[in-house]
């Protein structure tokens, strides 16, 4: 039995796959299906775009001295909820879609030595960048539209509160979608690299 | 640097790294082969895998399906060995048991002197990724990565670094013969170009032996043959074994040993000179 502590040996026992190389496949994979990507974007922008426009609303309100009343706000918390879970099993949905059709792919690399948090790690940074965007995009949006309604009072918002919100949506947006792509990704790593041979579903 | 996702590799595979090597495939008493294989002798060369009593059973639905019922083989290094059987005959399960991509219900099958049922999932991983190439019907190329990328990819999950991957993904490239389209993506090459990107992915991290799965089935005649010859040179050229389950002639031509298999037990086992192989050219084929 061998003892290696030196560092060429070291290379030689290792599989590993660096966190930059891991993002660049997982951008990769984004922009070759750019139009399913938006597709599952889409579902985090939108409930961020909602969360993100309850707050700015809130902000409205308060910069016109309107009180809000905690019946409203408790309402808005429940609808905000249900739209993001709705955009969390919508990103699941897309997300286990895509590992299906990817079987082939996911089989071949592991064949090619990969280990099963490779694969993971994968689908998760590729999920973590769709939400990234989609609430950058969403939060954007969301207050975007909702300024519209308190044009009169643009100068008295409180925009150092506001944006910190804004990057609060983000983050939920960013984490929710890592979340949601929990379930695909662990399915994902189980597959088998004898999958790769077959040559139907 | 190494990351911080690096894993040490268990002692039994440690004690391979030091006696086997990356170099696997040149091992001591790889054969001068002669002009087509036939006269090289294996008697008193080391296996590279070796399969004992194998059996395989699959659970499905309430019943018991005989995959393999006994297999013993011995596979030679630096060998070109072809594995034939019908549909259903326990081709497919006995390939990919020498592969490591499966475990055997009973029996033993040792790879490189390592029995693959004792390793865990890392273990087989390295396995993967450093011992077997493997090369498919269907190329299974990554289609977002470029012809470069794809073959350097191996070498990324064997912690080299970026130079070392793009000096050997050039050699490599040359050595199979597509070295004008490393930029190209799978879906802007013909079949016979993605094969090559295929095998030279398979080479990536000088594997001892070469995983090939009816690597000739999807293309056509002319190909084929390329493909074919390009195997073999590699074979003779640097002894990696090469075993392939493929059911074209051109291939049983230039392999060194054919091995039959039915109903889940290995029929015969012949040296290709024993065995009578015609091909047939179609009139006006190029």
């Amino acid at each position: 039995m061998a003892t290696m502590n030196s560092n060429p040996a070291k290379t030689e026992r290792q599989i590993s796959l660096p966190f930059s190389q891991a993002f660049k496949i997982a951008l990769r994979n984004i922009t070759i299906r750019l139009g399913r990507a938006m597709i599952t974007g889409a579902g985090t922008m939108l409930g961020i775009a909602f969360l993100m426009s309850v707050f700015t609303s809130a902000a409205i309100q308060q910069a016109k001295g309107i009180e809000i009343q905690v019946e409203q706000q408790q309402k808005n918390t429940w609808l905000v909820v249900m739209s993001l879970m709705v955009s969390v099993v919508g990103i699941t949905n897309a997300m286990l879609m895509s590992v299906t059709e990817r079987y082939k792919e996911i089989g071949t690399i592991k064949c090619l030595g990969a280990l099963d948090n490779f694969i993971i790690k994968l689908f998760l940074i590729e999920s973590a960048l769709l939400g990234f965007f989609g609430s950058l995009i969403g939060s954007v949006l969301g207050m975007g539209f909702m300024l519209l309604t308190g044009v009169g009072v643009l100068g008295t918002i409180n925009w150092p509160g506001l944006l910190l919100q804004m990057l609060m949506c983000i983050a939920i947006g960013t984490t929710l979608s890592v979340v949601a792509a929990i379930p695909p990704a662990m399915q994902a790593a189980k597959m088998q690299p004898a999958d790769a041979m077959r040559t139907e579903i | 640097m190494a990351s911080d996702q690096t894993e040490a590799v268990g002692d039994v595979m440690g004690a391979q790294v030091i006696t086997g090597g990356n170099g696997g495939g040149n091992g001591a008493g790889a054969p001068e082969a002669a002009s087509n294989g036939v006269e090289t002798d294996y008697s008193g060369q080391e296996s590279v895998v070796r399969v004992r009593g194998v059996t395989r059973t699959y659970d499905i639905g309430g019943t018991s399906v005989h995959a393999l019922r006994g297999v013993d083989i011995d596979i030679k290094r630096g060998e070109y060995i072809s594995i034939m059987g019908p549909s259903g005959s326990g081709k497919s399960t006995l390939f990919n048991m020498v592969g490591g991509l499966d475990k055997p219900t009973d029996g033993t099958v040792f790879i490189d002197e390592v029995d693959i049922a004792q390793l865990d999932a890392f273990e087989l991983a390295w396995m993967r990724c450093r011992k077997i190439g493997y090369i498919f019907q269907s190329y299974n190329l990554i289609p977002v990565m470029t012809a470069l990328e794809n073959i350097t990819l191996p070498m990324i999950f064997a912690g080299r670094d970026l130079d070392y991957q793009m000096e050997k993904g050039r050699k490599l490239m040359e050595a199979v013969g597509i070295a004008h389209r490393m930029h190209n993506k799978p879906s802007q090459l013909s079949g016979g170009q993605q094969q090559r990107v295929a095998i030279a992915r398979a080479l990536a991290n000088d594997p001892a032996i070469i995983l090939a799965d009816e690597p000739t089935g999807n293309l056509d005649q002319k190909t084929g043959m390329e493909i074919i010859e390009l195997l073999k040179r590699l074979n003779r050229e640097s002894g990696v074994t090469i075993i392939t389950a493929t059911h074209d002639d051109k291939m049983l031509d230039v392999s060194d040993r054919i091995v039959w298999i039915s109903d889940g037990k290995i029929a015969r086992i012949k040296n290709r000179n024993e065995v009578d192989i015609t091909l047939g050219t179609v009139e006006g084929e190029v």
